[in-house]
């Protein structure tokens, strides 16, 4: 499931200019499930799954596999809806340098959001 | 299309405020029961101008809404370059209340959301005689941060980042027009003006210990929170009620925006909240 982000991704070209300044690698952890996101002006390059016992990445964001799964509905439920809902929660973590993420906050909000069932962005 | 005129009004205000000239800019739309609109922070007062477009509200009501200084078209004062701005309750609830005095209205209702909706119980326990009623929309004793606050303040994230921090704060049932609309005051605001507003919401304006002091009865409190507000949540609203003794609105399928993300399902919570106010006055 996760793999569809990069079709989903490449295939929307306004949201890919508007990570225009996104390159670097992402560590996902959807429960004990890891996954390299390899980013490349916007696009996404690759996507490989883990284990990775010593991960090189730009950051990690971390959520419980339900968390994730709640956050993927197509009208997610108050507290689910959002990243920084998730966060206030404390069922979300993010790791490492955060600069990547805030100053490219809306497209990482949206990429995570692509395995969203469909209702329209 | 035809071009069509709003009946929105906007003028500039030339005040003192803290001691210092400050050029305040107001939009105004209708007559009645003056209602005296604070927009959230880092945000400005085109938040309401669906409200003044209402001629249901307008009809009874004289909305106005003002851009706090700092904010929208509201300059900040002169000398502005060598301070940091930070907002402050004792400031905030001046500000509101010298608006009020040079507009000469008369005992409005005052509404606010977020930290308006943080500084109408300010004003409900400081100055409950100087309103008729106030309205608190998203309004919490206070807000733990949940994230960096720093990052609203850099220049190589500003302008999208407040807007993308904000965004989830909006419902996702929200319309697309209405949420955008207001992301795009967000990304207006000036360099470090939401995190300076910040400073009130979560720090020095934290009300919690003094609810006790709030008296209903001497000026009615109406409390409002949409349901997607991960900021002031329902739970915090219905703690400050359930402090005060007033019954909450919980606005289903609505975020902290309600006036601006979505205006024609929150005027289905406020006219019912107008009604009451305006039965409260004595007849003419």
């Amino acid at each position: 499931m996760i793999t569809q982000m990069k079709s989903r991704l490449n295939a929307n070209a306004r949201l890919v200019e508007r990570g225009r300044l996104v390159s670097g690698t992402v560590l996902m952890r959807v429960g004990d499930d890891a996954y390299k996101l390899i980013f490349d002006k916007g696009g996404l390059v690759d996507i490989q799954q883990g284990p990775f016992p010593m991960p090189n990445v730009d950051f990690t964001i971390s959520a419980a596999a339900e968390e994730w799964r709640d956050f993927w509905q197509p009208v997610p439920k108050p507290g689910s809806h959002d990243l920084m809902a998730m966060l206030k929660r404390r069922v979300l973590t993010l790791e490492g340098n955060m600069h990547l993420f805030m100053s490219n906050l809306f497209y990482f909000k949206a990429v995570f959001a692509l395995l969203r069932e469909e209702k329209g962005q | 299309m035809k071009a069509v005129m709003d009946p929105i009004i906007g003028r500039y205000l030339n005040l003192e405020l803290e001691g210092r000239a400050h050029r305040i800019y107001f939009e105004e739309a209708g007559q009645g029961i003056p209602l005296l609109c604070l927009h959230t922070a880092g945000s400005d007062g085109r938040q309401y101008r669906a409200l003044m477009n209402d001629e249901e509200i307008t009809a009874r009501f004289r909305v106005i809404s003002f851009d706090m200084p700092w904010h929208g078209k509201s300059s900040p004062p002169e000398g502005w370059q060598e301070e940091t701005y930070k907002l402050t309750s004792d400031a905030y609830v001046n500000m509101v209340l010298a608006v009020s005095q040079a507009l000469s209205l008369d005992r409005p209702v005052a509404m606010g959301c977020s930290i308006g909706g943080r500084i109408v119980l300010h004003l409900a326990r400081r100055h409950p005689e100087r309103f008729r009623a106030l309205i608190g929309l998203q309004s919490g004793g206070h807000v733990d941060p949940y994230y960096d606050l720093d990052w609203l303040y850099r220049s190589d994230t500003h302008g999208e980042v407040a807007a993308a921090v904000v965004s989830g704060l909006v419902a996702p049932t929200a319309p697309h027009k209405e949420c955008w609309e207001t992301l795009w005051h967000y990304m207006q605001g000036g360099p470090g003006i939401f995190k300076g507003d910040l400073y009130f919401y979560k720090f020095e304006g934290d009300i919690r210990a003094m609810l006790g002091e709030i008296d209903v009865t001497k000026c009615p409190v109406h409390l409002l929170t949409g349901e997607y507000d991960y900021s002031c949540t329902p739970e915090d609203t219905k703690a400050v009620a359930a402090e005060i003794g007033v019954e909450p609105i919980i606005m289903k399928d609505m975020g902290h925006f309600p006036m601006s993300e979505n205006p024609a399902m929150f005027r289905k919570y406020l006219l019912p909240v107008l009604k009451e106010i305006e039965a409260q006055e004595p007849a003419a």
